[in-house]
């Protein structure tokens, strides 16, 4: 395998919570990267880094995805919402205070992906069956093991048609 | 991970020219959901990536034989998800959302889902050998974990398993996959786009170096009547299968007009015979047929150890798949 | 004295939810001090043997690399005179990074990039070249090396035996002969080990930011490595992202990050990939053998109980997993035997209720065979057999609510429906089985110290030196506060996780709310008294001739008889004296030696098998639990919920999968090591009895954070039998095992 020496870098512009916000980086940072350690959006975290936990999951276009294996590059012009954009102001998002009422975590450390993915489920329409609830929430671990305060958090957040966004 | 360096192309010309000119260290990336984890472990070093997200490829759309296109870039997550995709092909829905997690769903592609690569321990730690990642160097589960390896069509230079769900239903369903390089379009039928091992498992298809996957193409047929994919996992969710079945059956009355198996997590690709179901058609649907029938299907099966319970796990599978197919 | 203060017990937020919710909440890896530069860990591939070249020259050739730190270049300052010991090290050497060119286990930590980003380290450590001279003889199997087993000095003696089991064994007509194995576990916490270490040159100090599940841990550490005053290491944890123990010990990242702050003189942050998570401490594979035998009635004549732990080569790992046969059931006739094998691997490490899940998942594993080769109903054997002391010890319980547990628990199950023989409940293609075990933890104490301060502006600020890895200590502390103070909650604020906060035990053991809420309440306690003395100086119209056993400390107010009021602001501010401080060192009452003081369960399970494909599904849990006094009853349910959700993935999912060829971890990822997910989580049904207790501490509260899974495994394992009359005695029960 060669190696090089100076790896390239490109100014990339990102959709961050509402905001514009440029960026000088190399291709090898990844979304989660740069929310962390650039912006200092430490809200979204690294549990794995290989798409294995969730712990880093952000709302793309409404839609969770693994922000660990994304690239930031490839993330220009779409609309990244974090756990730090779902507040308005000094209002908590409904999940969000929904995951306090129901002590739906422990350490916490899960919780921002944990959110962000229901909302991306309720931006879905999905989840109408406590299985489905189960299965859609899956892809984010809680080693804690608060599944059965966060499937009622969720299973609130459906039944009272709460709507996702951002 | 390595140092790369990375351009998004416009067009599918601009990218199999690029991925032409460049060594063969380059790679498409699209979801980039195996690619980046791949990356980060140091199995894959490209120096160079294609982003081909901008490529028009982003639609599912109707064939003029009443088939359905889906489009290279389409997400997993919108594939299942389409209306007519849950209408028509409702295997392949099912065999998707059983797949990976809500988020991977969302970013994997489909065209990245025909590429991904295998779970086998040994190919994902650089510090064992392994033909696939490394040719020549020796083939660690043989002797070592193999509980997930392949039971089916495998060699002695490598054992792994092809970890899609997708695939699976997409053999069953006689996809075609529609692919573009230096030399032109092609299509390839599905059974024949993923290989088995043989003296180079370090190539996990029949793509040729530089070609890109455009869309997935289904035939009309899509077996939403009676169909069932059956994923047997070591945990409900956010598991890859140790044996799954994508089952299609036509059925008249009591009898077989049309039978289709696929398995998954068994072999180095989708394992499907249709020799073997021609000898089906006509028989009637019942358990001992479908028991028939499994017993064919995996004639010549082999463990290595961890994994010999899939032999009877498979068989099982298959029979539990058919039936709940034809109580549909 | 009055306190009429409903805080505790009552269902409480947690007072950090809204920071967890927003993300706001920082842990380790979220400091980014000024000049930051990032470490990146390189591992050894083999597991015993030498490293023969390290060969650093293209990674320090990538621009933005600071350094490469392996043995040969380490400072000589941290071989010579270091003491890598920490407080909660196993008798043995303790593992010493880069001290040498010697590989101890596959994993081992052997050179560190230093760069200017995340990104740059990591890819320059994968161009660091290693050569080994491997010694080939990797031994990693517990089970294949039971003859290697040793027992010394350093390890704890099991209880003496009691009768002659093996006589009465002989004797008896219905006996059991079963042997346990369980694989490594590990823990897996979301947030990996973390570390942002900062050394001032100039005062010599170190200012660290650590994962870890007590700063004394970590300081400590640093101290004896660095030979260091203690004062001059401060640590600070405030959020910890789960820790399960693995956060009991430091990881070696803390190591790498303050040394390379130190020769570097700049903030070092060192962040662990996940597969570094499987690089240390584990639960240790673990094999054990029972006899047991009943006689005609059920009553036990004897029991048998060895057990073989895992070891590292450089550390003795104990853990208590045979006491509990002696404890959990009267019988006269008890031998009890434990021993190590060392392997090639990491020292394990205490894990979720480490010993007693594991112990207890063999005996309650062997008394279901001993109920069905008996033929009497699994909870009936428990109950005829009901230890009304502590044999071990000859003390009396200071409580012991587990009839209730039993009962509580049977009835909600739903037990009397259970179907005594195997594969006789089936609905469609799904065997359903019932299993049940009984659960049991230490109720300890440690000493702890806290500090009270409580201002003009009428806000306490109550502190120890102690952690919340989620277990809910910033709310459960400050609950016992505002309660013992008279304040609403709001009104208190409880700070944890500094070095330079009053010294606390580590957060483990279950023993935070039963320490350190001990010393809570009794600094709360001195608050008041001292409250009431100022009373006495700025208010002697009301207080000059009253007693403080008349007084009621309540909403802020400090009242007497007459229903006269004045309110704590009003106090504090009537000279300049203003705040009040306090501080306590509390420790466990005398009397409590004279009593066993445990935690009890009776874990209830509900099983769905599929006949044909052996996939487990775990539909429902009932856990009853008597744990004391529960503080707040929201939090301490969360910890139940958890400590069930662990024991259904130690019983079929968790395995740590070892090649033992080379003693590599193979599943070192969170795709292939298998811990529950939201689906495999259905209805959990958490019941806390009654239980008065005033011997165990103040509170009267025993701690919850391991009862929850104990019994779990071995409930479902019983029900698995149950369901499919298969007997799995290896862990996990995979469906492959069942086929």
């Amino acid at each position: 395998m060669e190696y090089k020496n100076y790896p390239e870098t490109h100014e990339i512009e990102l959709q961050l919570n509402g905001t514009s916000q440029k960026l000088t980086i190399s291709p090898w940072t990844t979304l989660l990267d740069a929310l962390r350690e650039y912006f200092q959006l430490t809200g979204t975290k690294k549990g794995c880094d290989h798409g294995q936990c969730g712990a880093c999951t952000v709302l793309v276009d409404g839609k969770a995805i693994n922000s660990c294996l994304s690239l930031a590059m490839m993330q220009q012009g779409k609309k990244i919402t974090t756990v730090e954009g779902l507040a308005q102001g000094e209002n908590l998002h409904p999940v969000q205070q929904a995951f306090i009422e129901h002590d739906a975590f422990q350490c916490g450390y899960c919780t921002p992906g944990q959110i962000c993915s229901t909302v991306g489920l309720l931006n879905m329409k999905k989840g109408n069956t406590p299985e489905e609830i189960r299965d859609l929430m899956s892809g984010n671990i809680c080693r804690c093991g608060a599944y059965a305060n966060i499937f009622k958090a969720v299973e609130e957040m459906v039944q009272k048609e709460v709507s996702g966004t951002p | 991970m390595n140092n790369f360096s990375l351009t998004q192309v416009d067009s599918a010309e601009e990218a199999v020219k690029t991925a032409r000119l460049s060594t063969e260290n380059n790679r498409y990336i699209a979801g980039g959901t195996n690619l980046i984890d791949l990356m980060k472990y140091r199995v894959e070093n490209p120096d160079h990536l294609l982003d081909i997200n901008r490529l028009n490829f982003s639609e599912i759309s109707s064939l003029p034989d009443n088939g359905l296109r889906l489009g290279a870039t389409v997400t997993n997550a919108d594939t299942a998800y389409h209306q007519e995709v849950q209408k028509n092909y409702p295997l392949l829905a099912k065999a998707i959302l059983s797949g990976a997690s809500t988020q991977l769903r969302n970013m994997a592609t489909d065209g990245g889902n025909l590429m991904q690569r295998t779970r086998c321990y040994y190919f994902y730690d650089t510090a064992t050998p392994c033909n696939k990642r490394e040719p020549g160097s020796g083939c660690s589960a043989l002797e070592g974990f193999n509980r997930i390896h392949a039971i089916l069509g495998a060699s002695e230079k490598c054992i792994a398993t092809h970890p899609s769900d997708m695939c699976v239903a997409l053999a069953a369903l006689d996809a075609t996959v529609q692919v573009t390089g230096e030399s032109g379009s092609r299509s390839i039928p599905i059974l024949e786009f993923h290989r088995l091992p043989g003296d180079h498992p370090e190539k996990d298809t029949n793509l040729e170096p530089g070609e890109l996957i455009t869309a997935i193409d289904l035939p009309e047929k899509g077996f939403s009547q009676h169909f069932e994919y059956l994923k047997v996992r070591d945990r409900p969710s956010y598991a890859f299968a140790l044996v799954s079945v994508a089952a299609a059956l036509e059925i008249d009355g009591s009898t077989i007009k049309d039978i289709r198996v696929s398995l998954g997590g068994v072999a180095h690709k989708p394992w499907r015979l249709p020799e073997v179901e021609q000898q089906f058609i006509d028989q009637q649907a019942t358990p001992q047929t479908f028991e028939a029938f499994a017993e064919k299907l995996i004639a010549g099966a082999k463990g290595y150890g961890d994994n010999d319970f899939k032999i009877k796990l498979a068989k099982k599978s298959i029979v539990r798949a058919l039936l709940t197919a034809l109580e549909k | 004295m009055k306190v009429l203060n409903n805080i505790t017990g009552v269902a409480t937020t947690r007072v950090d939810g809204r920071k967890k919710v927003t993300g706001t909440a920082p842990y380790t890896a979220e400091f980014n001090p000024a000049n930051l530069v990032h470490g990146y860990i390189v591992n050894s591939t083999i597991s015993t043997g030498t490293i023969t070249k390290i060969d650093t020259t293209k990674a320090l050739d990538v621009a933005g690399v600071r350094e490469v730190f392996t043995h040969e270049n380490a400072p000589l300052s941290v071989k010579i005179n270091a003491d890598y010991s920490d407080p909660m090290a196993p008798p043995g050497s303790p593992f010493r990074p880069l001290y040498n060119d010697q590989i101890l286990y596959n994993g081992q930590p052997i050179a560190m990039v230093v760069a200017d980003t995340f990104e740059t380290a990591r890819y320059a450590a994968g161009l660091i070249e290693v050569a080994y001279n491997t010694s080939g003889k990797s031994t990693t199997n517990i089970k294949d090396n039971l003859d290697r087993a040793f027992t010394d000095d350093d390890l704890p003696d099991p209880p003496k035996p009691r009768g002659n089991a093996k006589k009465a064994y002989q004797e008896s007509e219905i006996k059991i002969e079963a042997a346990y194995l369980q694989p490594r576990e590990y823990h897996n916490p979301m947030e990996p080990f973390a570390t942002v270490a900062q050394w001032d040159a100039d005062e010599e100090r170190f200012l660290i930011y650590d994962k870890i599940q007590g700063v004394a841990s970590s300081q400590g550490y640093i101290a004896g490595i660095f030979n260091m005053e203690k004062e001059k290491v401060r640590v600070l944890s405030e959020f910890v992202g789960g820790g399960f123990g693995s956060g009991l010990r430091p990881q070696y990242q803390l190591f790498f990050a303050a040394m390379a702050a130190k020769v570097l003189n700049l903030p070092v942050k060192v962040v662990m990939t996940r597969k570094q998570m499987f690089s240390f401490g584990h639960r240790p594979a673990c094999f054990q053998e029972f006899k047991l035998s009943t006689d005609k009635n059920g009553k036990l004549t004897s029991i048998q109980h060895k057990a073989y732990g895992e070891t590292s080569q450089f550390e003795k790992y104990t853990e208590t997993i045979v006491d509990w046969s002696g404890l959990m059931y009267a019988c006269e006739n008890v031998e009890l035997n434990y021993k190590l094998v060392p392997l090639d691997v990491y020292t394990p490490n205490d894990m979720r209720a480490p010993g007693g899940t594991t112990g207890m998942y063999g005996l309650e594993c062997a008394m279901d065979e001993l109920a069905v080769k008996a033929g009497i109903d699994p909870l009936e054997l428990r109950l005829i057999n009901y230890a009304e002391k502590d044999q071990n010890e000859g003390k009396p319980f200071s409580s012991k609510e587990l009839k209730a547990c039993y009962s509580r628990a049977a009835e909600k199950f739903g037990w009397k429906n259970r179907k005594a023989e195997p594969r006789s409940h089936k609905e469609g293609h799904t065997l359903i089985g019932y299993g049940m075990a009984t659960g049991v933890w230490e109720a300890l104490q440690q000493k702890a110290s806290a500090k009270a301060i409580f201002t003009a502006e009428g806000h306490l600020t109550v502190s120890a030196a102690t952690a919340d890895i989620g277990t809910g200590t910033y709310t459960v502390m400050a609950q016992i506060a505002a309660e013992t103070v008279g304040l609403p909650l709001e009104h208190v604020t409880f700070k944890l996780g500094d070095s330079t906060l009053p010294k606390s035990p580590i957060e483990g053991g279950s023993w935070t709310v039963s320490s350190v809420g001990s010393a809570v309440k009794m600094v709360c306690v001195s608050l008041r008294e001292k409250i009431y003395a100022r009373a006495q100086e700025t208010h002697p119209e009301l207080f000059a001739e009253s007693m403080i056993e008349d007084a009621r400390f309540e909403k802020g107010e400090l009242s007497i008889r007459d229903g006269r009021a004045v309110s704590f602001m009003e106090i504090l501010n009537a000279d300049e004296r203003k705040s009040i401080e306090t501080s306590v060192n509390s420790e466990p009452a005398e009397n409590r030696d004279n009593y066993s003081c445990y935690t009890h369960s009776c874990v209830m399970v509900e099983v769905h098998v599929d006949e044909d494909l052996g996939m487990i599904r775990v539909p429902r849990v009932v856990n009853a639990i008597a744990g004391g006094k529960i503080i707040n009853p929201k939090t301490a349910e969360s910890q139940i919920l958890g400590g069930v959700t662990w024991g259904i993935g130690m019983a079929i999912e968790e395995e740590g999968m070892m090649d033992d060829r080379e003693g590599r971890i193979m599943n070192a990822n969170l795709a292939e090591y298998h811990m529950p997910i939201n689906a495999d989580v259905q209805e959990i049904d958490v019941i806390f009895v009654e239980e008065k207790d005033e011997i165990v501490n103040p509170l009267g509260a025993k701690g919850l954070g391991e009862i929850g899974m104990v019994g779990t495994a071995a409930a479902i394992a019983n029900a698995v039998y149950n369901a499919t009359g298969k007997r799995i005695r290896e862990l996990p029960i995979t469906l492959d095992k069942l086929l």
